[in-house]
C-alpha cells in the first residue's frame, strides 16, 4: 500500500529550482529517509508536503487523494504531522499545553460551548488529556509535564516536538533532522522510538537525517537528493555506495 | 514549602488549581461586594473606573498577550462601543441590548480591521491599527448625526426596567458584574482549544498551522473577541464620564491601554487587573508626589507622561513580565520558602529560533 506519492514535484523560488521534478512513493508502515548535502532541497520537500509552500509543478497524493492544493491547516487533520529542524515549540506554554494543542486538528467543541465551558467541553478536555498522557508515557516525558518549554534543554525540546507531532494522531509523520543537537545517548533512544512509532503505533515515518548511523539503523529505504534533483532510491547500503551519491557528498 | 499533588485531570482543567486559591478568591469577592458600604462614595466611583479599565485591559490582553497581535488602536473599539451604546440609549433601546449591540458593532469593526491585518505582524500590524484608530476618530468628528461631532453628546444615566442607576453604588455593581462575567468567559476560552490556538499562534505561527490551526480564522476571532470586550468597556465608560467627545478616544488612550498590558504583565489575566490598578493609582500618586517634589520638577507640565515613560522603560528592562511577573516571583519565594534559589528566574538567552520561514 502506498501512503504518499509525489509525482514530478517541483518548486522554484525565482530562478532557483529548489525541488526539480522529484517522483517517489512512500509505502505504508515504512521508514523512509531523505538524505543529501546542505541545500539539496530536503526540508523544502517537507514544506511542500505540509503545504507551507505551494508547489509550482507536480502533484502530491496522500492515501490516493490529491493534497497539492489543500490549505496548510487541513494537513494535520488528514493525518500528516511534522517536526521542525530548529524546534518550533510554543515556548511560553507548558509541555502539557503544547501537547494538548497537538490535538487541535481533532477539535470537537464549538466556540460558544467553550465560552460557557459546558460539560461537553470538560469531557472533551479529559479525553484529549488521556491521549496526551499516552504520548507522555510513550516518550518518558512525565517529569517535564508542567515545565515551561522555554526552561527546558534542547534535547528535551526535540523530544517534545516529536511528542506534539504524535499527539495529532498522524498516519504519516515527517521528522526534520530529529537527531540534530542530540548527544549519542539521546540519538540511540531516538532510534528506538522511531522504530516503536512504526511498529507499535503503526505510523509511517519519513525523515530527513544527516546522521548516517541512525539512517542505516532504522531506514527501510533511503532517497538521495542533490540540488533539487533525485539521485537514487534504494536500501541504505546501496544508496550510500551509489556513485552519484558519493560524488554529491565528496565532489569531483 | 508547598506541593500540589495531582490525582485527577480535572485539577488541571478546573479554574482553581487548589483550595488555597478558592479561599482567596472567595475573600476577594466578599470584599468587593461589601466595599460600597464600607468606603466613601468617591472611592466607589474610582473602583468602578478600575473595573472599566480592567475590562479594556482584558480586551487588549486577549489580543496582544495571548494571540500576540499588538494593537495601538484600541481606543477606536472603545469609542465605537461608547457611541453606538449612547446612540441606541437615546433611541430608547433598553440598557442590556444596547450594550450588547455596542459590543457586537465593535466586534464587527474588529473583524473589518482583522481581515487585512492578519497578513501583518509586529510593528506593521501596530501601525495599521494606529491608522485605523485615527480614521475612526475622524469619523467620530464628522458623523455628527450619530456622535454630535466635536460638540459631543450627553450620556443619560443607565436604566434597568425603568429603574435608574443614579448613584455610584448601583453603577459599581453593574461594572463589577460585567467584568466578572467577561473574565470568566475569557478564562473558559483560554483553558479550551480556542485559547491554546491563540497561544500557539503567538509563539509559533508555522507550528500552529502544521498542528491544524487556521491562522486567519483564529486571528480574526481574536480581533472580534477583543473588540467586543472593548466595546462593552466603551459603553460603561460612556456612562462613567457622562459626556462623549471624539477627543477622548485619541491614540494616547490606546497607548495607555498598551502600557496597562505591558506593565501589568503580558500573557495573564492577573496582569490586566494589576495594570488597571497601576493606571488608576498612578495619577493619584503623582498628584500626591507633587506636594513633596521641588517646585522646578513638580510644576513641569509633562510630568505625568514623563513618569509613565520612565516606568515603562524600567519595566521592559527589569521585569518583562510586569507586575504579574513580580507577584509570581514573590509567591514562588514563599512557596519554596527555605529552598528558594536565587537563580530560579534568571533570564537566559536562547539562540535557537529560526527566522527562516517567517
Amino acid at each position: 500500500m502506498t501512503i504518499l506519492q509525489a509525482r514530478e514535484l517541483a518548486i522554484r523560488f525565482g530562478g532557483i529550482k529548489a525541488v526539480d521534478g522529484i517522483t517517489f512513493d512512500v509505502a505504508e508502515g515504512e521508514i523512509f529517509t531523505i538524505i543529501g548535502p546542505n541545500g539539496a532541497g530536503k526540508t523544502t520537500i517537507f514544506n511542500l508536503i505540509s503545504r507551507i509552500y505551494d508547489a509550482s509543478g507536480g502533484r502530491l497524493l496522500f492515501e490516493g487523494i490529491d493534497i497539492t492544493r489543500v490549505p496548510p491547516h487541513e494537513i494535520a487533520g488528514r493525518g500528516i504531522a511534522r517536526t521542525f529542524q530548529n524546534v518550533e515549540l510554543f515556548e511560553h506554554a507548558t509541555l502539557l499545553q503544547n501537547l494538548l494543542l497537538g490535538q487541535h486538528a481533532h477539535r470537537q467543541t464549538r466556540l460558544w460551548e467553550e465560552l460557557l465551558f459546558l460539560p461537553g467541553v470538560r469531557s472533551s478536555e479529559r479525553k484529549i488529556r488521556r491521549r496526551v498522557e499516552e504520548v507522555i508515557d510513550f516518550l518518558d516525558l512525565q517529569r517535564y509535564r508542567d515545565a515551561t518549554v522555554h526552561d527546558l534543554p534542547y534535547g528535551v525540546r526535540k523530544i517534545i516536538e516529536l511528542a506534539r507531532a504524535l499527539c495529532t494522531r498522524p498516519k504519516l509523520i515527517l521528522l526534520d533532522e530529529p537527531s540534530s543537537g542530540l548527544n549519542v545517548e539521546e540519538t540511540e533512544d531516538l532510534s528506538f522510538w522511531i522504530r516503536d512509532i512504526r511498529d507499535d503505533l503503526g505510523i509511517t515515518v519519513v525523515m530527513v537525517e544527516h546522521d548516517l548511523s541512525l539512517v542505516n539503523d532504522v531506514s527501510d529505504r533511503v532517497m538521495a537528493v542533490n540540488s533539487g534533483r533525485l539521485l537514487t532510491i534504494g536500501s541504505p547500503a546501496t544508496v550510500q555506495s551509489h556513485p552519484d551519491v558519493v560524488k554529491a557528498y565528496l565532489g569531483g | 514549602m508547598r506541593f500540589i499533588f495531582k490525582t485527577r485531570y480535572d485539577q488541571d482543567i478546573g479554574l482553581f488549581p487548589h483550595r488555597g486559591t478558592v479561599f482567596w478568591y472567595s475573600l476577594l469577592s466578599v470584599a468587593l461586594v461589601a466595599a460600597p458600604f464600607l468606603i466613601a462614595p468617591y472611592y466607589v466611583g474610582e473602583l468602578s473606573f478600575l473595573f472599566i479599565w480592567s475590562l479594556a485591559g482584558l480586551s487588549l490582553m486577549v489580543l496582544a498577550g495571548y494571540a500576540g497581535l499588538i494593537s495601538i488602536g484600541h481606543a477606536a473599539f472603545l469609542g465605537i462601543g461608547a457611541y453606538v451604546h449612547v446612540y441606541l440609549i437615546h433611541r430608547g433601546v433598553p440598557f442590556l441590548p444596547a450594550m450588547l449591540s455596542a459590543g457586537a458593532t465593535a466586534a464587527a469593526a474588529g473583524v473589518v480591521i482583522g481581515v487585512p491585518a492578519i497578513r501583518m505582524r509586529g510593528l506593521y500590524l501596530a501601525i495599521a491599527t494606529l491608522a485605523f484608530s485615527a480614521i475612526v476618530q475622524e469619523v467620530f468628528v464628522r458623523w455628527e448625526a450619530l456622535t454630535g461631532g466635536s460638540r459631543g453628546v450627553a450620556v443619560p444615566k443607565p436604566q434597568f426596567f425603568g429603574w435608574s442607576l443614579e448613584g455610584e453604588v448601583g453603577f459599581y455593581y453593574l461594572c463589577l458584574s460585567v467584568l466578572v462575567v467577561c473574565i470568566l468567559a475569557i478564562l473558559n476560552l483560554l483553558r479550551a482549544s480556542t485559547g491554546r490556538a491563540w497561544i500557539a499562534i503567538r509563539d509559533s505561527e508555522i507550528a500552529a498551522q502544521s498542528m491544524g490551526v487556521n491562522l486567519a480564522g483564529y486571528k480574526t476571532l481574536a480581533f472580534a473577541v477583543s473588540a467586543f470586550l472593548a466595546g462593552l468597556a466603551g459603553a460603561l465608560f460612556a456612562h462613567k464620564v457622562g459626556y462623549l467627545t471624539p477627543d477622548i478616544f485619541t491614540p494616547i488612550l490606546s497607548i495607555q491601554l498598551l502600557m496597562l498590558v505591558m506593565v501589568g504583565g503580558v500573557g495573564s489575566i492577573h496582569g490586566a487587573i494589576f495594570g488597571a490598578i497601576f493606571l488608576v493609582l498612578l495619577p493619584t500618586v503623582i498628584a500626591l508626589l507633587r506636594d513633596y517634589l521641588p517646585a522646578g520638577i513638580a510644576q513641569q507640565p509633562a510630568l505625568e507622561p514623563g513618569i509613565y515613560g520612565v516606568i515603562l522603560v524600567l519595566m521592559v528592562l527589569l521585569e518583562p513580565l510586569g507586575i504579574n511577573g513580580l507577584w509570581r516571583k514573590i509567591k514562588f519565594f514563599f512557596w519554596q520558602f527555605p529552598m528558594y534559589k536565587s537563580a530560579t528566574f534568571k533570564r537566559q538567552k536562547t539562540y535557537m529560533r529560526t527566522e527562516r520561514l517567517r
